[in-house]
């Protein structure tokens, strides 16, 4: 493979509080390849949405510590500054975030944004600017789009506007979208139309796509490969097909347990993974992070077990010995998924 | 945005009507007091009361005696004052509009570019040193009392340094514009920075406090992440959504202070402006002249929220269609 379009090397990110250092990402590292779609898995708080905001230096946090390298076509971005930092944001990567109704500035309307992001990467016009807002509100699908690139945020339904961040997202044709939970706020038939959208844009555009989100189903739909994050490190990384269908880590086994049956009847209570979700702040960081919910857990997990490869691209990080994973796995999930 | 400015004046007008009908109702129609003694002030002879009645229409229903006053005020203009051996009301206040006008409207520019632009830099500069210096000058601003500062600034430019570095300062009191744009400017330098200290404290507060709040939007990190240099993300998004709150302070400040409010500065300052005039009518029982001053308070009041209901509209297209 040619050299990643993205390639985050060991990134830490820790915020100083008063109850001392708290890391958020713990030393993760993963590439995405040119035109790849690439999905980050991992429940609220595992550090998920902070590793991306770091990725473009989006958090003004002055009490945020990041170390490592993030290096996208070469150039490591955690060194970049001022002008040249702000060319690549919007141009060279953009980004969409869960939340429509906020992310866009009240008192514009749509087309407003989306000229706004393409003047400040290239000379054109102002009139110039808004011909192509509208072309790009007519490729996300919005009605009407010569009229509704003057409307106001408010005067567009959720799912209207997350086109809208969508449209202006890729206003400037970027090689890395990052979508934070794109879908998210949305209802599921809407989920659905913006992920379709997604998937059809990523072929025309040619774009890379990270894509951030707790949620299953979004992964399996969208992307080529996974990475599952718990705790601010991965668990596991590998081909989409590997690690939904074929899931190595005790952690995985838990988030596809999880995913309530369609068929059959209807069972007596949902599969959870026990626990809670470690808080950053008070996390025992010398063994495997999820020790403290994974019924298998061992002396073994202590230190934290390194991501080793078990077949080709598809990795993970846990001691349990790799033939007997099929088996413990329905281990597992039997005791809980009891139907009535 | 035509059809809400129509609607807005719409309702501009009904309010000023109900403030007349409820100043002529308390002035004429409070229970046991007689309106005409009233306004023929204290120890008026009995000529005085009669004309008084006659010139009021009091034998008349109480809704004919209302548009017989507005008449008065409006139409003829010939409200005269008794107490002040029948100087003219209305003449009184048209020579201390301009007076307050110029005040307040001068004051209002300086303490809206003052107090827009530390809370600005106080945003900007969050963490350094000059955001804490800024607002702990903006606290003192606000903590000066104008009659205080006022007069310090009087007994050093017209006594102490007059003589020296302020020799370009005139005798108190107000210089019409019509006696030239500098020598009026000059007359009214040191009431507008009086006036806008005050003003521009709690303006930069106030709106330092709500961009800091923007400044941790979606919309900003959105901004942000669109690559938009830092200081367009400040002003067109952080600045542009925060001005919508400082508009609608304006629009209560500046009215209250057209409408009189501005009495203390014009107090220091030798102007006889409205806010001197309406204290000046209380202290005598002055009822015509008080009557007039508060209905043209109240013009104003409503004048000024007008205009900032339309600005509003502007600077938030949200509230248009309300």
């Amino acid at each position: 493979m040619s050299e990643p379009l993205l390639d985050v090397r060991d990134l830490r990110v820790s915020f100083r509080t008063r109850g001392g250092l708290v890391t958020a990402v713990d030393g993760i590292s993963f590439t995405v390849g040119r035109g790849e779609v690439v999905g980050l898995v991992g429940e609220s708080g595992s550090g998920k949405s902070v590793s991306m905001l770091t990725v473009l230096r989006l958090i003004d946090n002055p009490n945020c510590v990041i170390e490592g390298e993030v290096l996208f076509k070469g150039q490591n971005l955690l060194e970049l500054e001022g002008e040249v930092l702000r060319k690549i944001r919007g141009q060279e990567i953009a980004m969409v975030f869960q939340d429509p109704m906020t992310a866009l500035t009240p008192v514009y309307t749509a087309g407003w944004h989306i000229s706004e992001q393409i003047r400040a990467h290239e000379k054109v016009s102002k009139k110039a600017a808004m011909d192509r807002a509208v072309q790009l509100l007519e490729a996300v699908g919005i009605p009407n789009a010569p009229e509704r690139v003057n409307s106001y945020p408010h005067e567009f339904s959720g799912g209207m506007r997350q086109r809208v961040v969508i449209a202006m997202a890729l206003s400037c044709n970027p090689s890395l979208l990052i979508a934070d939970e794109p879908t998210t706020a949305l209802d599921v038939t809407i989920q659905a139309q913006i992920l379709e959208l997604l998937r059809v844009l990523q072929k025309e555009f040619g774009s890379s796509i990270l894509l951030i989100t707790h949620d299953m189903g979004v992964v399996s739909q969208m992307s080529d490969r996974v990475l599952v994050m718990y705790g601010g490190r991965l668990g596991a990384a590998g081909p989409r097909r590997e690690v939904m269908r074929d899931p190595l880590h005790p952690y995985t086994w838990g988030l596809m347990g999880a995913i309530p049956p369609t068929d059959g009847s209807r069972a007596a209570r949902l599969n959870a993974i026990p626990g809670t979700p470690i808080s950053p702040a008070d996390a025992d960081r010398d063994r495997c992070l999820f020790a403290p919910r994974c019924r298998f857990a061992t002396d073994a997990c202590r230190p934290q077990p390194p991501l080793i490869a078990h077949k080709p691209d598809h990795a993970d990080a846990c001691v349990l010995p790799y033939a007997e994973r099929p088996a413990l796995r329905v281990q597992a999930i039997s005791p809980l998924g009891v139907r009535a | 945005m035509w059809r809400f400015a129509g609607k807005r004046a719409l309702a501009a007008l009904l309010v000023l009507f109900a403030i007349s009908v409820m100043v002529f109702l308390i002035f004429f129609a409070t229970p046991g007091a007689d309106p005409a003694a009233r306004i023929a002030g204290r120890n008026a002879s009995q000529e005085t009361l009669d004309q008084v009645r006659v010139s009021f229409g009091l034998d008349k229903p109480i809704y004919v005696q209302y548009f017989v006053m507005m008449r008065h005020l409006l139409i003829d203009r010939d409200l005269t004052s008794f107490v002040n051996r029948g100087a003219k009301v209305i003449p009184q206040i048209q020579a201390a509009v301009p007076v307050t006008l110029s005040l307040v409207i001068g004051a209002a520019v300086l303490w809206m570019i003052l107090g827009v632009t530390m809370g600005v830099v106080a945003t900007a500069k969050r963490g350094t040193a000059v955001d804490p210096i800024i607002m702990v000058l903006g606290v003192i601003g606000i903590s000066l009392p104008v009659y205080w500062l006022g007069e310090v600034i009087n007994l050093v430019t017209q006594s102490r340094l007059h003589d020296s570095i302020f020799a370009w300062v005139p005798p108190l009191g107000y210089v019409p514009m019509s006696d030239g744009l500098g020598r009026w400017a000059l007359s009214l330098f040191w009431p507008w920075v009086t006036l806008a200290v005050l003003y521009s404290g709690i303006y930069a507060r106030v709106l330092r406090s709500e961009m800091v709040a923007s400044m941790n939007e979606d919309y900003i990190r959105m901004a942000r992440a669109k690559g938009i240099s830092e200081s367009r993300v400040l002003i067109r998004h952080a600045l542009r959504t925060s001005l919508i709150v400082i508009v609608s302070l304006f629009g209560l400040d500046f009215g209250a202070l057209i409408g009189g409010a501005a009495l203390l500065t014009e107090v220091v300052f030798g102007l006889q402006g409205i806010g001197k005039l309406t204290y000046d009518s209380l202290q005598n029982f002055d009822l015509p002249v008080i009557l007039g001053c508060v209905l043209y308070a109240a013009f104003f009041v409503v004048l000024a929220n007008f205009i900032v209901d339309l600005v509003y509209a502007w600077l938030d297209p949200r509230v248009r269609n309300v």
